[in-house]
């Protein structure tokens, strides 16, 4: 069996990698993507937990992450679409109207 | 612990086999008659030609996160239904609830016109 | 199996703001006067706040269901705590509802989607129907959602669970998030949205990343079972080391929500784009409900030690100077005032970062007092503000006090209490939560909160010179002249500034009753 341990590390991976995708990449829709990575890979480590601890309730919060990401998605997009329709772009630097 | 995959290796073959039973069957017995439509990739019954970055009437998008949002609430009547029998007439009161919920939210994005195509 | 044994007074606010929100969503379909609507939603508010009290009266803390899914913990817990900060979340929504009643066809009414093109048709054969765009009243949509980001907001405040925590967190912010981005015709807001949405969606993997760390290391997500597990020699937890890395995941998630420096890039650029009503609301619930789950989560798994206070102490030093020095420098007064909450919730952490009685009662206090004086001062923005405008520069209160007396001089209130000038609600807020710091050895945080405090009477004096001083601006002597329609601002909208004001005044002169209700929810925790 692979060891729990193994889980927790990949899912950290995995964690960095959506936190650096949303610092370094400057497409609103890449972000987006970035985040939902973030939250898969705490999926993974939930998951990988309710095998560590022969609980289900690891699993349960996986699904009710799932939940949310996708409720985030729907607003998430809705706000890029109000945005894209005044200005015809995805890049988070051509959206600069507040600033002080 | 070998041992625990091998139902997988089996239903790797089985699956694999089936396909190529089937494809090879087909081939063997099927008749031929071909067409230039016949022969252009599959897709969808819409023509496969120009970019496949094409842009997307923007309606698809309303549609799309609507099927995503009542596609996904549904993930939460699992462990319900993995539950119903210990969780009794109190689960199904809850399960109600739920869905009047999502109801009402559907009620609402109907009258607004959400699936009309315009 | 029999039914598990709920304690439904516990949920009763968030089932009363649920039920009302859709009932608002069936009801927008059907009137076509949005107006009641808005009164709809008054009542579930002040419904809810009469559930608060009814649990309130039993003083117990009432959990909602012994032996939750993960433990010996419950989800929710009606304590002291969790229903005071319920009652300012939603003291706060029911006079967010009563600012928007008058002002919410400002930013509800827009266009529908697809119409535009009708008109261009139309265009081609004069005679034909539909001319102009069809306009849609989505007054129903913004009242449901300020009710269900209330829902959420008073769940988390009595959440006993860190998957509760993110829940709540969750529900109230995807509602915040549209309600910034409300008003479609106009890009700043859905700009706002964008980027309030972006980073709220990054805090909320940091949040989520921190529960399972939190899950590895104790076993549980339930507080109780937490505090419970992590005493030593309780079981054993391989993953024990994990407890303070999640621990620091989870405070960057709050210092997002709460918009603490270095966490707070989105909230000035949240705050001014978002319709002034939602502002209001958000600068204040917001920070009512995630402190109250913050202290809660600081007793169950930080144990208020002393590395944690500290950097909660250095979280405050920062946020408090960066947000005045940023708040200075502002022509826009809601940017100011942006920034100004930001600083105001540094001084709100600094009670918490005492980590004592007197210190997280303080906090209390001045959250209270913080939610009328802030909630009071965008009230009177949005008095000022120009039906056509989401902003309000300082130029435009120039005179103020010449053309409304009555207005100028409650905002004057509102400055000084904010400055915390005695004897305002905002003066005691931070003499507690100085007097924390001191009482807990950190002498110098208070010292730096009184400097800050001295900066921020700077601007916020400004403010009341301008309107009582200054000569009025071109465009404004226009105003008073007759020249240009002059913009009184509604009933609704000055009741929701005298309420801010009368609560900020009672909170100051009488405050034994509240001072009590506080050190009763305060007693309960596990302090240090």
């Amino acid at each position: 069996m692979v060891p729990i341990s193994y889980y927790l590390i990949l899912s950290a991976i995995l964690f960095t990698v959506g936190v650096v995708g949303v610092l370094i990449r400057r497409n609103v829709l890449i972000i987006f993507m970035s985040v939902e990575m973030m939250l898969n890979a705490v999926n993974l480590t939930f998951a990988a937990l309710a095998l560590h601890f022969l609980s289900l309730n690891g699993q349960i919060f996986v699904l009710m992450a799932m939940v949310v990401a996708a409720a985030e998605v729907a607003v998430g997009l809705a706000i890029v679409m109000t945005v894209v329709r005044h200005k015809d772009t995805t890049n988070i630097e051509d959206v600069n109207l507040l600033k002080g | 612990m070998t041992e625990a995959y091998l139902p997988i290796l089996v239903m790797m073959v089985v699956a694999g086999g089936f396909a190529a039973i089937a494809l090879g069957v087909s081939a063997l017995l099927g008749p031929r008659r071909p067409n230039p439509a016949k022969d252009t990739p599959y897709e969808s019954g819409i023509v496969p030609l120009g970019d496949a970055r094409r842009r997307f009437p923007v309606q698809f998008y309303v549609i799309a996160v609507l099927f995503i949002l009542f596609d996904v609430e549904v993930i939460l009547m699992y462990p319900w239904a993995v539950a119903a029998r210990q969780l009794g007439l109190f689960g199904l009161i809850e399960m109600a609830i739920f869905v009047v919920i999502l109801l009402v939210g559907f009620i609402y994005a109907w009258k607004n016109d959400a699936f009309k195509w315009q | 199996m029999t039914f598990p044994t709920l304690n439904f007074p516990v949920i009763a606010p968030q089932i009363v703001l649920v039920a009302a929100a859709l009932i608002i969503l069936l009801a927008d379909l059907m009137v076509a006067n949005k107006r009641i609507l808005g009164w709809i939603s008054l009542i579930a508010v002040i419904g809810a706040l009469a559930a608060v009290f009814v649990c309130r009266s039993d003083s117990a803390a009432f959990p909602l269901a012994l032996g939750g899914p993960s433990g010996p913990g419950t989800m929710a817990l009606a304590d002291g705590l969790g229903l005071f900060a319920s009652a300012a979340v939603l003291i706060a929504a029911g006079l967010a509802i009563l600012l928007a009643i008058e002002r919410v066809g400002d930013f509800s009414r827009f266009e529908k989607p697809g119409s535009e093109k009708k008109q261009a048709r139309s265009g081609d054969h004069p005679i034909a129907e539909a001319p102009g765009p069809q306009v849609t009243d989505r007054a129903g949509a913004y009242y449901a959602l300020l009710l269900l980001a209330t829902a959420g907001m008073t769940a988390m405040a009595t959440a006993s669970d860190l998957m509760t925590i993110f829940i709540a967190l969750e529900i109230f912010s995807l509602a915040l998030y549209i309600l910034v981005g409300f008003n479609r015709r106009d890009l700043r807001s859905g700009e706002a949205a964008l980027k309030y949405f972006l980073l709220g969606a990054f805090a909320s993997g940091f949040f989520l990343y921190g529960i399972a760390l939190i899950y590895a290391a104790t076993g549980t997500t339930s507080l109780e079972a937490i505090l419970h597990n992590i005493q030593p020699m309780s079981i054993s937890l391989p993953f024990r080391p994990l407890l303070p890395v999640g621990m620091g995941l989870l405070l960057v998630g709050f210092g997002f929500k709460l918009a603490l420096v270095p966490f707070h890039m989105w909230t000035p650029d949240a705050y001014q784009g978002a319709p002034t009503p939602v502002t209001a609301f958000m600068s204040v619930a917001t920070k009512a409900a995630a402190f109250a789950a913050l202290i809660r989560v600081l007793a169950a798994v930080a144990s208020y030690d002393r590395p944690w206070l500290l950097a909660l102490a250095a979280l405050a030093v920062l946020t408090m100077t960066l947000g005045n020095l940023a708040a200075l420098r502002q022509t826009s007064l809601k940017r100011m005032l942006a920034y100004s909450s930001i600083a105001h919730a540094g001084y709100l952490l600094i009670g918490l970062a005492a980590g004592n009685q007197l210190g997280v009662e303080g906090a209390l206090y001045y959250l209270l007092a913080y939610t009328f004086m802030n909630l009071g001062a965008f009230a009177v923005l949005l008095a000022v503000q120009r039906r056509d405008e989401n902003d309000v520069t300082g130029d435009r209160i120039l005179g103020l006090a010449g053309r409304q007396p009555l207005l100028a001089a409650l905002m004057a209130v509102l400055m000084f209490s904010l400055a915390g000038i005695p004897p305002l609600a905002g003066f005691f807020g931070k003499l507690y939560v100085f007097s924390g710091a001191v009482e807990a050895g950190l002498a110098w945080l208070a010292i730096v909160g009184v400097l800050n405090s001295a900066l921020g009477a700077y601007y916020y004096l400004r403010v009341t010179i301008l309107m009582f001083m200054a000569e009025p601006a071109e465009s404004d002597q226009e105003i008073s002249s007759g020249k240009v329609e002059t913009l009184q601002p509604g009933w609704a909208v000055m009741t929701t500034v005298v309420l801010a004001v009368l609560g900020t005044i009672v909170l100051g002169l009488w405050q034994w009753p509240w001072t009590q209700t506080i050190a009763q929810a305060v007693s309960t925790l596990a302090l240090r």
